[in-house]
């Protein structure tokens, strides 16, 4: 089965800090697949130049078969990567359901030419909306969320995308123990319905009990990659973890 | 209200100004109000990317100029087809030359939106920030250029003669009536463009970009493309007000083309008017620009451009949304109450 | 074209003593917008209020102009903290720098520029002093005194700002804030004080220059606009935030602006820096020694 994404030896320098040193990824289709490391390995950099936000400097990203290198980001998100930011960014003239409408009618729209009438529309944005718990605040600015809720729509946001690939930045950050169970059905219950997903996260439990396969990056380098529960035991990761 | 209804009540309110302006055929209101009018084109083409999309140009008055001098270039051309071209091709070209106002304005409308489009090429890439800076460079490179070129008169300027009048449907109207007639068609095929953007999935976009580029990208939004169209169709509408001006003014020289109440005007009518739809830079224009008529004929010229430059940072400290935005307010207010 | 070497080292030499004062005029935006990332286009504004001021003082008082700038100092200084106190309050702590904040900094260039002209008129003002005047002449060379001692005094002042910047705790602070603010905040100190200081060194490097530039040539309000142009040339040419590299850029744009202005005419000057600035924007954003 070929990958559904392959991140051969890419790197990545900001003047003579190197962010990514030659990281080497590949994700199955349908897979879970966790990333951890310690603050400042390079995750957010590694998500960014997959999403290309940034573009890498040496290697490539092959996506579905097809380099991205030199592709924008919306156009990656296009071909079916989505994903969410650590630090919110709503679009905060807009309400939530507007938020979410912006990836339909540009992504989504722009897959399958505008075939859905306004109220499909509005519906898909219930739906996602009630797929957050957000609901209820379809009218409401994002300046009245919480963090929380914050969070909950950059998932939802780029769920709307209808990716392929969905990359969930520390979307757990702050949440309480079953708002953390709700997002991990959530993302469960995407990841059945077929979409892979690669999920960032420093709360271990969430990603012991949701990756089917684990990474660890340290120092833009990553030093594991494998079983969760073979991870957590390498010596090598459990130093990186406690040195620091 | 859709955008056909919206124009055809908007052309109809254009035609009664029109005729009420004609009965009392008083030329300095003309004069006056033309300059009015083109506030609101100008405010209005800088809003579109300004104030939908968040890119500040301050380079208003270099699209304007650009404007102008490409009608002045296309008059001095008519003078000088029987010295340039040999005989059977310069009664050809009599026939097409002078260009009428209209095909001026298309005309200023291509050469303004081409640079438009290729200086948001080279530039939008970066930030918002560096492509401020680059459009006050492009302004001064290419009134420098202006400057130096003699064929359109360079610093010593140019004379453009204004007929008395036209003949229109077999009536004679008074030329300035006709300039007064077309700024007003002008202004409101601008503010009809700019509303049916607002309500478009194109100005949707614009405020997504506005809002955040990062994100707007990640959501698929092509932010690159809308901002060049943003950029272009700018540069356009600024270009067409141009247009007319060199017959307006009579006398065109690169430093009142490219002056400063232009840059100045056209970023302070917008934002004290409003950035976030097409009322508010009509309602800066209007205000901003009656005032500004009524104090250069009282207070000098200079003292007028201190003050819109006072109410510009006054209100960019503490009105941020305009006056719109502080009716907004009171209106968001009285319901809660 | 017959060019003639005698002109043509002059105008080099012209070039680089130019070249040196810009270094100063950027010194001032290589840290507002290099280091604090504000985009203060309103900086040669406050040069030119930095000109008008060593004339004033200079014409009625006969003080040397460059010791006018001196005495300013912590006048500017004062007024670049207020100004930078009023743009952080209003502007960046509701992030909404990028529009208003431009159009806020535009303002105040309008407004310093209009009451300039409604104060002192349209007319150009020059200072008088002992080196204005006379020039020394090496060999072939003629350097104008009232263009080296501009020079001497922006290098010197460009030194001290080095200095500070690499070897005082606030200077290091003020590079620390540029790039990583919330590390900065774990090392209690106060990010926004240490902003509030680099602006105010911002403006007051503009006393200085108002006053060198006054003692180049003759100034009238609307000098000023020419400036943004060149000021943001070396920034960006130069590499944001690399003082070193604006330095390189200075000299550079200096001696193709004089070579320009002697062999093409000085009306096409102005477009020089603003054409270098174009052309770097559009294909080398990063600049000579970028970050």
């Amino acid at each position: 089965m070929t990958a559904l994404l392959h991140v051969d030896n890419i790197s990545k320098r900001f003047g003579g800090f190197i962010a990514l040193d030659g990281v080497e990824l590949e994700v199955q289709p349908g897979e879970r697949l966790g990333l951890i490391g310690p603050n400042g390995s390079g995750k957010s950099t590694l998500v960014n130049c997959i999403c290309g936000t940034l573009q890498n400097e040496s290697g490539n990203v092959c996506f579905d078969g097809h380099v991205m290198d030199g592709l924008a980001a919306h156009q990656r998100t296009h071909r079916g990567v989505a994903r969410s930011f650590q630090l919110p960014r709503p679009f905060h003239s807009m309400t939530l359901a507007d938020n979410l409408r912006i990836p339909l009618l540009y992504t989504v729209h722009a897959r399958t030419g505008p075939l859905r009438s306004a109220g499909d529309l509005n519906s898909r944005c219930d739906e996602l909306l009630d797929m957050v718990g957000l609901m209820k605040k379809a009218k409401q600015m994002p300046r009245d969320l919480t963090q929380v809720e914050m969070r909950k729509l950059e998932l939802a946001r780029a769920m709307a995308a209808e990716p392929k690939l969905l990359i969930a930045d520390e979307s757990m950050a702050g949440l309480s123990h079953s708002e953390i169970d709700d997002i991990l059905a959530l993302l469960v219950r995407l990841n059945e319905r077929g979409i892979t997903i690669i999920l960032i996260e420093h709360i271990m439990r969430a990603v012991m009990s949701f990756s089917q396969r684990l990474a660890v990056l340290v120092s833009g380098k990553k030093i594991a990659d494998g079983k969760p529960e073979d991870i957590v035991r390498d010596p090598e990761v459990v130093r990186a973890y406690l040195g620091q | 209200m859709s955008t056909a209804k919206f124009s055809f009540i908007a052309i109809a309110i254009g035609g009664l100004v029109m005729a009420f302006a004609h009965w009392f055929q008083v030329d300095y209101l003309f004069f006056a109000s033309y300059t009015i009018l083109q506030f609101i084109v100008l405010a209005t083409a800088w809003n579109i990317l300004g104030g939908y999309c968040g890119y500040v140009n301050f380079g208003s008055a270099a699209f304007f100029a650009l404007g102008a001098y490409s009608s002045v270039a296309l008059i001095k051309f008519d003078a000088e087809i029987d010295s340039w071209f040999s005989e059977g091709i310069a009664s050809f070209l009599h026939h097409i030359f002078p260009l009428p106002i209209p095909v001026l304005i298309l005309f200023g409308a291509l050469v303004s939106g081409t640079v438009g489009f290729g200086m948001g090429y080279l530039t939008l890439r970066l930030r918002g920030a560096f492509f401020a800076i680059a459009t006050l460079a492009m302004a001064v490179v290419l009134q420098t250029l202006i400057v130096n070129w003699d064929f359109v008169g360079g610093s010593r300027g140019a004379y453009i003669i204004r007929p008395e009048s036209l003949e229109f449907a077999g009536i004679q109207v008074n030329y300035i009536e006709y300039l007064f007639a077309l700024m007003l068609l002008l202004a409101v095929i601008a503010l009809a463009t700019a509303r049916a953007i607002e309500r478009s999935q194109l100005g949707f976009g614009f405020a997504t970009i506005r809002d955040d580029e990062l994100a707007a990208e990640a959501c698929g939004v092509p932010t690159l493309r809308l901002k060049l169209i943003a950029t272009t169709l700018s540069g356009a509408f600024m270009g067409m007000a141009g247009a007319p001006f060199p017959y307006y003014i009579g006398y065109l020289q690169p430093a009142s083309a490219f002056g400063l109440e232009y840059a100045v005007n056209s970023i302070a009518m917008p934002m004290i008017g409003g950035t976030t739809s097409w009322v508010g830079p009509l309602v800066g224009a209007i205000l901003l620009g009656s005032a500004q008529q009524y104090a250069t004929v009282t207070i000098s010229s200079a003292v007028n451009l201190l003050i819109v430059g006072l109410m510009l940072v006054a209100f960019v400290i503490i009105a941020p949304n305009g006056l719109i935005g502080l009716v907004q307010e009171w209106m968001r207010a009285r319901r809660r109450s | 074209m017959d060019i003639s070497f005698d002109l043509l080292i002059n105008a080099i030499v012209a070039g680089l003593l130019l070249g040196g004062f810009y270094a100063a005029v950027t010194a001032g935006v290589s840290i507002s917008f290099g280091m604090l990332d504000i985009v203060n286009i309103a900086h040669p504004a406050f040069i030119i209020l930095g000109s008008y001021i060593a004339y004033f003082i200079n014409i009625n008082f006969g003080v040397d102009p460059i010791v006018v700038s001196i005495i300013m100092l912590p006048v500017f200084f004062a007024l670049g903290a207020f100004v930078y106190q009023v743009y952080y309050l209003s502007f960046e702590r509701r992030g909404q720098e990028s529009l208003r904040g431009l159009a806020f900094f535009f303002g105040l260039l309008f407004v310093t520029e209009v009451t300039l002209i409604l104060v002192f008129g349209v007319d150009y003002r020059y200072v008088e002093a002992a080196y204005i005047g006379p020039s020394i002449h090496i060999g072939l060379i003629d350097m104008p005194l009232r263009m080296l001692v501009p020079c001497v005094a922006a290098l010197t002042l460009y030194a001290a700002i080095q200095l500070f910047i690499t070897r005082t705790f606030t200077g290091r602070a003020i590079m620390a804030v540029s790039q990583d603010q919330l590390a900065l905040q774990l090392m209690a100190a106060d990010p926004i004080r240490i902003k509030r200081i680099a602006f105010g060194i911002s403006i007051a490097t503009a006393a200085v220059a108002g006053a060198l530039l006054i003692i180049i040539q003759p100034v009238e309000p609307s000098v000023g606009r020419e400036y943004i142009g060149r000021v943001f040339a070396i920034c960006v040419l130069g590499g944001l935030g690399s003082m070193p590299g604006a330095l390189i850029a200075a000299l550079l744009l200096g001696v193709v602006e004089s070579l320009t202005a002697t062999f093409y005419g000085p009306s096409w000057a102005p477009a020089v820096a603003f054409g270098f600035l174009l052309l770097t924007l559009a294909f080398r954003p990063a600049g000579l020694m970028g970050r």
